[in-house]
């Protein structure tokens, strides 16, 4: 009886390791499928963290393993100290080891922590675009300074371009999260953060917000789609010929509560809008606010 | 009259009515049940009213328990409907609904299932360990059960009457601010947490003075039981940090109710300083949470490998070092804010040098076992389990310590998968160790040892077919609190199998039920008429199961880190001659009269229970904005602490007759011990 349940248990596991094994090689593992250099960077980081650790991790398994099967009590034959309790050559091994290891990823993390930098731009010979993203109630609003376009919950962008996004948000916090091309970062109402990213070959990917933000946070999510040069320039003139503008009034409806929003595109949009909307936050609501950045710095001065 | 409570406040979905009707049946059950058998009187004087830490530590746990059952069922619903919400299928819950339920899950674990499960084995143990006859201030002791309980009472009601908040378990303004949640959801999260905290944190000075003050004679701290260690580095984290979460939520209410501007985006306001404040507590707190659990594993490892553990020293020394990490920790919470490199860095390398000193103690856990006699009983096999689940969970945590690896991890179901690794694997596992560790101590008989054994196998099997998806899920891009799931992505295969996961856990946990049930029916069977079931070294196997309500007749007086141990085993017997004494007392050799004096021990009394009524009103008042409820309240509570406090007649005596007669009863049944 107990080997047979030995047995079913050990075809379960083996079974439950082979799904899991065939479902990771059959879909796409998002962090693990990077297609921008931000994420593959991400990636190697966790992959080469992972290894520092089973340095000392699988010692540990074999030990557990070895230890309870030797020194079980049915076991006679294994040696017995019941007294022993102290050694300091073990000890000092056990704390130097994990100190070693620790002060390899410790390394690593300053550095990554410095290369991936979320607000440092991406060296390259191609000129960056830059694309403001703001978190709404609940959907992406995309816009886009120099081309003078918004989208909502579809971005676009050239494949091999830096692109700078600056976020905000006009809601509680979210967090703007392409997986396959660079990790997250909080949009925050009132604040101006920024992530950077390349992606290094042409798709469509999954964005999401990843940061709960309210009953329609579900249906957050958008399409950064990464083309060609050419494919970029022909869809922003398809943007510009979109009967909307975003315009002021047209960004207070757009704000307000909706939830599983449509794409949407905007021919033009009002000047410093994005500006506008972090400065709402800044000043006292019955204040008039100043429009744009440099005139708060000028008010400041 | 009502402030804002009207009928509408009433459920109108059939869950909820469903929820409440079933509350209200097991409420009026409970009622009757206690009216038929005429037990109302003895429920009064015994328990609600009683100041021993014991029974104390029982309310505690069975408070856990019940609302163990609560936050598991929603898990259940959270699970259930992210395989039917798939695609164009919506499922069965919609957002306002399955938003409060993913925060009342967390909510609930975390401050009404894993604090009171904690305080109540502290209440178990930690006296009887360091050979004190009760904890320093009883009445105190009270007082913080019933502000939990009161805490866990606002969050149900919250059910039956308006909704819970649907912020997620930490409630982050400005989501949580009145202009995103009018409603009173997030008023009832932080009068529950408020009035639960204040309960913990003069928990927590209460058992940290005890362990200072209260130990026996010749209990140094460096003789102290590793668990009463562990609990001396959680109470002292808990009296640091629980003023910041008070603070915090105070400073989140003054913003709702009194139109303030410490979170809001405007105004001045910042929500930044918020998640750092709520961090600042609430990093601390899995450390207040994991210590006491590795202090339990510490305990059992050596009981049930028959050795001595293995370098209390460093253990001690590591439990102190995480101590204090523990507080310069918390912004790897919020890697993703865009704090600069250098702050991240900082905060991910502090965080990581934590793995070192809980390295250690695994490796310490590991050579306890080297060369032992080990017996698996389901203590010990929850211990095992602990190591190779916990280590699972630390790796996860620190490659979540990586600002880097953070930002692609962060939020996503790997960070679900990793701290549900680390809770259910470190504390779970620790504290149901403990409850059976400590059972036969506190009501005299084992719990059911097959039962308890398939009880781990479903609880360790389940967790992973729940949780291993879950990292995969979170690497593949799925955030957490999703009530809605994308059909083209492939995801509901694994949602199926975590699923399943948690089928196999609620399997394990009607066996839980079950396990108390059969125990309980087989009570004779399971007898532990020694005192002393496991061959324990500690003093609680000292005295009697369960132990008399004064504890220990005679103090006793300790040599070494293995008091009862030494004793059992005559070690230093003939220079200790307390210890002979005590041994006498216990084993009721005739040869020796004990030697008993008077004890003084504190009087029953219900101020506690009164006192946590009116911060129940005053909770209730400030939640539906009955200003004359919440004036009441407070009024009700300052008069009674001024009655209390000039109440001078707090002890009574327990002569020295009683005494021997209540010790030659349990000397009756003495048996083999040496």
């Amino acid at each position: 009886m107990k080997k047979v349940m030995r047995a079913i248990m050990v075809v379960a596991v083996l079974g439950f390791v082979v799904f899991l094994s065939v479902y990771v090689g059959t879909h796409n593992m998002g962090v693990f499928n990077p297609k921008g250099v931000i994420a593959l960077a991400e990636m190697n980081l966790i992959v080469k963290t992972t290894l520092l650790m089973l340095i000392v991790v699988i010692p540990v398994f074999i030990m557990l393993a070895v230890f309870s099967w030797r020194y079980r009590a049915g076991n006679t034959n294994a040696k017995y100290t019941p007294d022993w309790h102290s050694n300091k050559i073990l000890e000092v091994i056990w704390w130097t080891i994990p100190i070693i290891i620790i002060v390899f990823i410790a390394r690593m993390t300053w550095v990554s922590s410095h290369e991936l930098d979320p607000f440092k731009p991406i060296v390259s010979n191609v000129p960056p675009i830059t694309i403001q993203v703001v978190a709404l109630e609940w959907k992406w609003l995309f816009i886009y300074p120099e081309q003078n376009i918004a989208t909502v919950n579809f971005v676009e962008f050239p494949e091999d371009t830096p692109i700078n996004f600056k976020i905000t948000g006009d809601a509680p916090m979210n967090s703007f999260w392409i997986p396959q091309l660079a990790g997250q970062i909080y949009a925050m109402a009132g604040m101006d953060t920024a992530l950077h990213v390349m992606a290094d070959g042409s798709g469509e990917y999954m964005g999401v917000s990843s940061n709960y933000s309210g009953y329609g946070f579900s249906g957050m999510k958008f399409v950064a789609k990464a083309t060609s040069r050419e494919e970029f320039d022909q869809w922003i003139q398809t943007v510009r010929q979109s009967p909307t503008a975003l315009s002021s009034e047209e960004y207070e409806k757009l704000a307000k509560k909706s939830r599983n929003n449509p794409v949407a595109y905007y021919a033009s949009v009002a000047d410093g809008l994005y500006d506008k909307i972090i400065m709402k936050y800044m000043m006292p609501m019955d204040t008039p606010a100043p429009t744009t950045m440099s005139e708060m710095h000028g008010m400041s001065q | 009259m009502f402030g804002n409570l009207t009928l509408s406040a009433l459920p109108h979905e059939p869950i909820t009515v469903g929820a409440g009707i079933f509350m209200a049946v097991a409420g009026v059950s409970i009622i009757s049940i206690l009216f038929y058998f005429k037990r109302w009187k003895w429920l009064w004087t015994e328990w609600l009213t009683s100041l021993d830490h014991k029974k104390i530590g029982v309310m505690y746990i069975i408070l856990a328990l019940v609302m163990l059952l609560r936050g598991f069922s929603d898990a259940i619903m959270m699970r259930l409907q992210q395989v039917l919400s798939v695609g164009d299928a919506v499922g069965y819950l919609p957002p306002e609904h399955y938003d409060q339920i993913f925060t009342a899950h967390g909510v609930i674990m975390i401050f009404f299932v894993a604090m009171p499960l904690m305080f109540g084995l502290i209440n178990l143990a930690v006296p009887l360990q360091i050979g004190a006859r009760d904890v320093a201030f009883p009445f105190l002791n009270s007082l913080s059960l019933w502000f939990t309980v009161v805490g866990a009472v606002l969050v149900n009601l919250s059910l039956v009457l308006g909704e819970f908040a649907a912020t997620g378990w930490l409630a982050y303004p400005p989501l949580s601010g009145v202009l995103y949640s009018p409603g009173v959801g997030v008023d009832y999260y932080i009068w529950a947490l408020q009035i639960a905290g204040a309960g913990s944190l003069l928990s927590g000075i209460n058992f940290f003075v005890t362990i200072l003050m209260m130990r026996c004679p010749g209990m140094t701290l460096m003789r102290m039981p590793v668990f009463a260690w562990t609990v001396f580095a959680s109470m002292t984290l808990v009296i640091i940090s629980f003023p910041i979460l008070t603070a915090t939520l105070g400073m989140l209410s003054l913003d709702r109710l009194l139109g303030m501007h410490f979170f809001t985006s405007d105004f001045g306001g910042n929500a930044m300083m918020y998640v750092n404040l709520i961090w600042a507590w609430g990093h601390p707190e899995v450390y207040i949470l994991v210590l006491p659990a590795f202090g339990i594993f510490s305990e059992v490892v050596s009981a049930f490998s028959h050795k001595k553990l293995f370098g209390y020293t460093t253990m001690i020394w590591a439990t102190i070092a995480i101590t204090f990490l523990s507080f310069v920790v918390w912004v790897h919470h919020f890697f993703t804010m865009g704090a600069g490199a250098n702050v991240n860095a900082f905060f991910g390398i502090m965080t990581m040098i934590i793995a070192i000193p809980t390295g250690v103690k695994v490796f310490n856990w590991l050579f306890t076992m080297f060369r032992g006699r080990i017996v698996f009983a389901s203590p010990m096999l929850w211990t095992i389990g602990f190591i190779f689940t916990f280590t699972i969970g630390g790796m996860s945590g620190v490659l979540l310590a990586v600002p880097g690896a953070d930002f692609q991890l962060h939020n996503s179901l790997f960070l679900i998968a990793h701290f549900h690794n680390v809770i259910i694997g470190g504390v779970v596992f620790g504290y149901f160790a403990g409850l059976t560790y400590w059972f036969p101590k506190i009501f005299g008989f084992k719990l059911n040892e097959r039962l308890g054994k398939a009880v781990f196998w479903h609880w360790i099997v389940g967790f992973f077919v729940a949780f291993v998806p879950l990292y995969i899920l979170g690497l593949m891009g799925m955030t957490r609190r999703l009530s809605h799931i994308d059909g083209s992505l492939g995801w509901q295969t694994l949602l199926y199998v975590a699923g399943i996961g948690v089928v196999i856990i609620g399997i394990g946990v009607v066996l839980q039920i079950l396990q108390l049930i059969i125990s309980i029916r087989d009570r004779r069977q399971n007898m532990d008429t020694t005192g002393d079931p496991w061959d324990g070294r500690t003093l609680e196997w000292s005295t009697s199961s369960p132990p008399p309500f004064y504890n220990f007749a005679v103090i006793p007086t300790v040599h070494g880190r293995h008091p009862f141990w030494d004793m059992k085993h005559g070690v230093g017997e003939s220079a200790d001659r307390s210890a002979e004494l005590f041994l006498d007392t216990r084993l009721g050799r005739k040869h020796i009269v004990p030697h008993y004096e008077d004890i003084h021990m504190p009087k029953n009394t219900a101020m506690g229970l009164y006192i946590a009524l009116s911060a129940f009103l005053f909770g209730f008042g400030l939640v539906w904005h009955i200003w004359w409820l919440a004036i009441a309240g407070v009024a009700g509570i300052v008069s009674l602490v001024v009655i209390r406090s000039f109440d001078y007649d707090t002890e009574y005596v327990v002569s020295k007759d009683l005494i021997t007669k209540i010790e030659a009863k349990t000397a009756h049944r003495k048996l083999q011990l040496l």
